[in-house]
């Protein structure tokens, strides 16, 4: 029988990995974005998981949104991303350095 | 072990297997296909927990939308991909460290303090797509209205980023069109009226026609 445990513990498991993912391709714009994609999938299971598990559709709902604004968000962020290259030539974090933060 | 659990640990697996891939992979189009294998096994997994509607739009919206985005914008771009990965094996220990830290405390958490054992599954007339809607169109509809605008938003942002004038491009400014006046398009010259020549070379008749019209211009 599956428990509640099982969908936090996997979706526990998939947000570290999307962590570890940030640390290792901090380069990597694209990779970045697609790692918080992921870390968004893990909060989605859980709130999927306790929607399920307390009988309250309230999680689904909320799943539903945090699907638009995510949408908007690798929207916007991808576009920003074409806009960075067409002007830098380059997507690497460590060359974003023009307000020599 | 039920069927029902054998096949959580079967989806479970690809995901986790799915997302470790996504983070190693060196070319960036290859981690876009796993983060799509990602999505998929997670809908699955939605699926079999009585969220059918949301497993569906993810695969839907996520896979068919949101992710062939990525895989275009990562075709688009020329990137040095060796540039890119410099520092991958020095940042790797960190990364490891970091992860296993918060993956233990999460579990430790989660297995210590958190137990819930699954209830009744619902039955073959349960809709999850009606129920959704029925509370969707009715307690959250202003915030379904707000996502709606946020949508838009991001259309209107995503579009007014990326486009961009091209020099070549002959296309008329329709403010300025609007602007133009009478005196900065025509002017009216005092003259008094000429008489036509007579053609001189009467053999050339499409020759002698041009400069005529020439004159006519002025």
């Amino acid at each position: 029988m599956i428990t509640l445990e099982h969908y936090l513990v996997l979706a526990a498991l998939l947000f570290s990995i999307s962590v570890a993912g940030i640390f290792l391709n901090r380069k990597n714009v694209i990779v970045l974005l697609m790692c918080i994609e992921l870390m968004m999938l893990a909060v989605n299971i859980n709130f999927i998981a306790f929607s399920f598990f307390l009988q309250d559709l309230a999680g689904q709902v909320f799943v539903f949104f945090i699907l638009t604004v995510a949408a908007a968000e690798a929207a916007i962020g991808l576009a920003i991303l074409v806009l960075l290259f067409r002007n830098r030539g380059t997507i690497n974090v460590q060359d974003m350095d023009a307000m020599k933060g | 072990m039920t069927f029902e659990l054998v096949l959580f640990y079967l989806f479970g697996a690809i995901l986790l297997g799915g997302a470790l891939a996504m983070i190693s992979v060196r070319n960036p189009v290859h981690a876009a296909l796993f983060l799509v294998l990602c999505f998929v096994a997670a809908a699955a997994l939605w699926l079999m927990a009585e969220a059918e509607f949301l497993g569906i739009v993810l695969v839907l919206v996520y896979v068919g939308a949101v992710m062939v985005l990525f895989l275009f914008v990562v075709m688009m771009l020329d990137i040095n991909l060796a540039k890119l990965r410099e520092g991958f094996t020095e940042y790797l220990p960190a990364g490891i460290v970091v992860a296993l830290a918060m993956a233990t405390v999460l579990v430790l958490v989660i297995t210590r303090y958190i137990t819930m054992d699954a209830p009744e599954r619902a039955g073959p007339e349960y809709s999850n797509t009606e129920a959704l809607g029925a509370i969707l169109y009715t307690e959250y509809v202003y915030p379904f209205e707000i996502a709606a605008v946020i949508l838009l938003v991001a259309i209107i942002a995503a579009i007014s980023l990326t486009q961009r004038k091209r020099p070549d491009n002959k296309s008329i400014d329709p403010g300025k069109q609007m602007a133009v006046s009478r005196e900065g398009r025509v002017r009216m010259v005092a003259m008094p009226s000429e008489k036509k020549k007579a053609p001189r070379r009467g053999a050339q008749g499409s020759g002698a026609n041009a400069p005529d019209s020439k004159d006519g211009s002025k």
